[in-house]
Parts: structure tokens; sequence; C-alpha cells
């Protein structure tokens, strides 16, 4: 016949074709489930994988915090006399940093995910198409709550002590998360766009790398040189910097939070789409 | 309920899909009837997976039309998801999951609630012997029960039309025997199967009619009897005892039953196909019996001899004139087989 297989399956209960049968026959179509339905159902899957695959956390709690000890160590003292006084400034910023980092492994599972056969089963459902990509950012909005949680727990340690509360940290969170969701749309992009894992992993660093380090996280963009400024006080990253900086010093940066949620309807609106093309299209 | 009255579950009109250069499906015509098994007989690469892909609304084609139960899968391709489902060759499953997990996500998705999704997953992994792994992730199944939980997921709402991609490539027999169990009580419910198998066996098993299709297009279709009638009824294997006779048994066969001879590399083995019938209007049992006594007779002493089936080789040989191998250079998804041993 064909080629060998396990032994296993001689310990198997027997298939019952009555009960079957049975089955068969009772199944009631339920209506198909909303858009939003399905989008958290995806979501939960995404969560079972974090259940069942712990280590892939590793991202969002080691990482997180060797960014913290690093940067408030290493310029701390140059830049703001002592760490304790840097990290006042720098945490918000190196928590928008690190969060946005972090969206880049969206990619590459979505890359590696999408060569399943499970997503020809999905994509035969008769359910709201984006759904599975939304269900992947819900599940990867989990992991930056995580790590940002992860951060101000280590900068507290540290003494970063936010003026704008419970409220406002809350507020930054948020903030950050919703922009996090939909930067993310690029990186769904080239996970469906590019061969492989590590072609994907290679284009993300060179988008990650210099969007993230040309912002205001680390210092202000006053020392820069001119056409550097044009280009750090327009960056996204700096946007969303300085409205998370603003909110959890207890102030309302109405502008900085504007221009974040712009950004980030931009993104969705221009990445979601294209998305969704390469989507049905593989 | 669809409303088109023509008793096709499928029909598909010049169907073209090209990757490249590769013709992989170059023209298929097929018309299944609803409430049957069809089989889709072909070697790896010869377009059954394509062909399906296009079907089950994954696939674009590239030219012609396709009806499922008289929905366009192009423009209609969320009424066709509505009422089909699709077993691949390799699990389409989630492997980090467990078998109630993803009975369960995909009960969600079908717009169960979570209670009645819970419910109807326990008892479809009872019904196919999986409550014991029901709580272990699908990667440590194994290739037996990879199928069971992929057609059970195929079967959480009843389709009407269910896609079988080689249901049982790479399973032992007893497995495999128990998959053909599985897709007789779905037929037997009233859901239309559209099988692809490289076996003819399992074709033979199953469905009612069967397409032979071979480097993108449909070279044979019929029933069972007619495609048999069309290749002939099969072949006897004989082993001899000395090889030094093998000369003398093959013209004894030759002339006994007007069949084609083929000396194997073995240098005491040869084979006999038996040819449609003709000969004598006899069977293939009768003019089998009728060579054996006649190489009784003029001594030639046979060690071993059984009677076969047409494979799917001596299908494709009397069908195109080429066996399977020669159709493999195609880069169609065929080749893209997992293994499915755990």
């Amino acid at each position: 016949m064909s080629t060998a297989t396990t032994t296993e399956t001689k310990d198997l209960a027997p298939v019952r074709t009555e009960s079957l049968a049975a089955l068969l026959v009772t199944g009631e179509r339920p209506p198909r489930p909303s858009a939003l339905s399905a989008s958290l159902t995806f979501g939960w899957r995404a969560i079972l994988k974090i259940k069942h695959v712990p280590e892939q956390l590793f991202d969002v709690t080691a990482f997180p915090i060797m960014m913290v000890l690093m940067y408030t160590y290493l310029f701390g003292g140059a830049l703001a006399g002592s760490p304790k006084e840097y990290i006042q400034f720098l945490l918000p910023g190196i928590l928008v940093m690190s969060v946005v980092m972090i969206t880049m492994y969206t990619g590459v599972s979505v890359n590696t995910d999408i060569e399943k056969g499970v997503f020809d089963r999905f994509r035969t459902l008769p359910i709201w198409r984006p759904s599975v990509m939304v269900g992947y950012l819900l599940g990867d909005a989990l992991r930056y709550t995580i790590a940002s949680v992860v951060m101000l727990t280590v900068g507290m340690i540290l003494g970063y002590r936010p003026d704008g509360g419970v409220a406002g940290v809350l507020a930054g969170i948020a903030l950050l998360i919703v922009f996090s969701f939909a930067f993310s749309w690029i990186w769904t992009m080239f996970g469906l766009m590019l061969r492989t894992e590590k072609s994907v992993m290679g284009v993300s660093m060179m988008v990650i790398f210099p969007l993230t380090f040309l912002s205001n996280v680390f210092v202000d963009p006053k020392t820069m040189p001119g056409w550097l400024q044009a280009f750090v006080n327009n960056s996204p990253v700096t946007h969303v910097a300085s409205a998370v900086r603003g909110l959890m010093a207890g102030d309302w940066p109405a502008d900085e939070v504007a221009w974040s949620l712009g950004w980030a309807g931009l993104f969705v609106a221009v990445f979601g789409p294209i998305t969704m093309r390469l989507y049905n299209r593989k | 309920m669809s409303q088109h009255t023509s008793g096709l579950a499928i029909e598909t009109a010049g169907l073209v899909k090209t990757f490249g250069e590769t013709r992989a499906v170059d023209g298929v015509d097929l018309a299944v009837p609803a409430g049957t098994v069809y089989g889709v007989l072909g070697p790896n690469g010869a377009g059954k997976t394509t062909t399906v892909k296009m079907l089950a609304t994954l696939l674009r084609p590239d030219g012609g039309e396709a009806h499922v139960f008289g929905h366009d899968v192009v423009r209609d391709a969320d009424e066709v998801r509505g009422r089909v489902s699709l077993t691949g060759q390799y699990a389409s499953v989630d492997e980090d999951l467990t078998g109630t997990e993803n009975l369960v996500l995909l009960g969600r998705l079908l717009g169960h609630h979570k209670k009645a999704a819970r419910e109807r997953a326990g008892q479809l992994l009872e019904a196919f012997g999986l409550t014991d792994a029901a709580g272990k992730q699908v990667k440590h199944y194994s290739g037996g029960m990879r199928r069971r939980i992929d057609i059970a997921a195929s079967i959480l709402n009843t389709p009407e039309l269910l896609f079988l991609d080689e249901p049982t490539t790479g399973l032992d027999p007893r497995s495999r025997n128990q998959v053909w169990d599985i897709v007789r009580a779905v037929v037997a419910q009233g859901t239309t199967v559209l099988l692809t198998t490289q076996y003819l066996d399992e074709a033979d098993q199953l469905a009612s009619r069967i397409a032979v299709i071979d480097q993108g297009k449909v070279i044979a279709e019929g029933t069972k009897g007619e495609l048999k009638a069309s290749v002939g009824a099969g072949s006897v294997h004989l082993r001899l005892r000395d090889p030094a006779q093998r000369p003398q048994a093959e013209q004894v066969l030759r002339l006994a039953m007007d069949a084609d001879v083929q000396l194997e590399p073995d240098p005491v083995a040869l084979t006999a196909r038996v040819g449609s019938g003709a000969s004598n209007g006899q069977g293939a049992a009768e003019q089998a019996a009728r060579a054996l006594a006649e190489l009784a007779r003029t001594g030639v002493i046979v060690d071993n001899f059984s009677l076969g089936q047409p494979s799917l080789d001596e299908v494709f040989l009397a069908l195109t004139g080429h066996d399977t191998h020669d159709a493999k250079n195609s880069t169609d998804t065929d080749d893209s087989k997992d293994e499915v041993a755990a």
C-alpha cells in the first residue's frame, strides 16, 4: 500500500457510525457569526496558542525589562545627570518604542501560520474575511498589554513616578495599544507578502529601527540637525511617545493624541485593505 | 437550501488554472450528481487538489466556470462556503490546539454559542472515538487520529458537499477502512462527497461515478463499470519455480488468454493483462483458470498465482499510453503532500 504510519491506531476506540449518523441528521445550522464574534473567536485562538506555548511570551517580558534597564543606565548619567532622573523622561518613550518593536513578531507568526492546512479551512468558512487577521491582532494586543505592565513595574522599581496617576497611566497604555494594533497591519501585510520567515524578519528590521530610534524617545529633538528634526517631529512614533508621556504626566496633550489616532487610522486604512487583498489571493 | 433544480452538486465547464507556465487544470468539465460519492482519480500532480481548491473557493479559476449547487464559486463564494467543507491532504486543523479546542473554535466560527459548540464537540469526539485524546494537542495525534479529527471538523455543521482530498494517503489499511466507514456514514445522510484519490480500489469502494484526470484534463469519466470495461478486468500475476520455463509460460498465456504478457524484473515472475471480456465472452477468472489448466498441461510449474484488479498504473496505461510516473512533471500542489505519520 502506501507509506507506513504509526501503530497507535490499534489502540484507538472505534468510530461509532450510528451515533455519527445521528449527529449528522440533527445538525442544525445556526446563523453566521457577526464580524465581532468571529474576530473575538480568532482572538481566543491566539490566546490558546499562548497557553500551549508560553515560551513565546519571552519577547514581551524579558525583552522589555532589558530595554528599560539598558537605556536607563546607559544614557541616564550622561543625559539627565542620573538614571533616576532620566527614567522620569525615558519610561513612557521606551515603553512606546519597545511595544512598537514587539509588533514586528506579528508578521513572522502570520507568515508561518498561513502556510498551515488550517488556513484552508478558515478560508472556506462563511465568515467576515478580515476576522482571522483581526483575531491575530487582538491576541497581540494582549501581549502588548503584558509588555506594558512589565515595563511599568520595572520603571516604578527604578524610581519612575507618573504624575497622572492610575488614570493617566491607563490612558497612556490604552492609546499605545490602539496605535500598536493599527500599526501591526503593516506586519500582517509583510507576513503575507514575503515568502519566508527570514525575509519578513529582515524587512521588519529595516522598517522598525529607523522608525523607533529616529524619534523623541531618548532625547529632545532640538539637539538634532534640521533635516533630521523634520523627520523626527513628524514621525508617528514621536507623536505617540509625546502623547503617552503627556498622559502619564497628568496632562491632556490633545494635539498629540489626535496625531497618534490619526496615524493609527491611516495605517488601518492603507494596510488593512492591502492585507486583505493578499490574504484573499494566497 | 438552494434554488437550483438540476440535481447536480457540482457543475464545471472548461475550468482552467495556470501556475506560471504550467496549466495545472486545463479545461475540466465535471457534473457531480447530488447525494453521491464522486471519485476523482489521478496521480500526483494531475490537478486534483487544484480543482478541489477552486471548487471550495480557495483558488480563483483562470478560465471556465464552476457552480456548486447552482452558485458560482467566484461570484457567490459566500453562498458556496456556507454549503461545503474541505478536508485536505494534510490535516486542516490547528496542530497547536487540542482536539476539543479545534472543534469548539470551528463551532464558534460557524455561529454556535459557546455551550452548543462544546456540546457538539464532545459528541463528535465521542462518535469518532477520540474522547481519550480530546485534551491532547493535535500535533501529538497519529495519522489515523488526525484524519478523524479533520473529518469531524468538516461535519460540525452537516455540509451539503464535502470535499475529501486524498483522505487516506499515507494511512495504514486499518485506518483507511475506518475512514471509508465514516465516508459511507456521511453519504448515507444525504451529503454529497467529492473524493480525490490516487488509489483505484478506494474509488472503487466508495464512488459511484469516477473521473480520471491526468495533466489537468479529464481523460475518462463514467460509472465504475464503464471505466473498468474500458481498462480491462485486471492482471494475472504468476511466479514460476524454474526461470527456464518462463518463455514457455509466456507463450502459453498469450495463446490461452489472448493477453499482453509482461516479463517482470524478477526472472520467475510474469504478468498477463486480462482483456475486457474479448476472449470468448469469458470473465477474468475463467480466462485465468483456463490459462492455469493449460500451463499445468504443458508442464510449467507455477508456485504462486494471483488475480489482481487493474491498478492505477494500468488504468493510466490503458487510457493514456503512459504510466503515472510520467505525469509527475507538473508543479501542482498535489506534490506538497505532508507526512501524515505522527
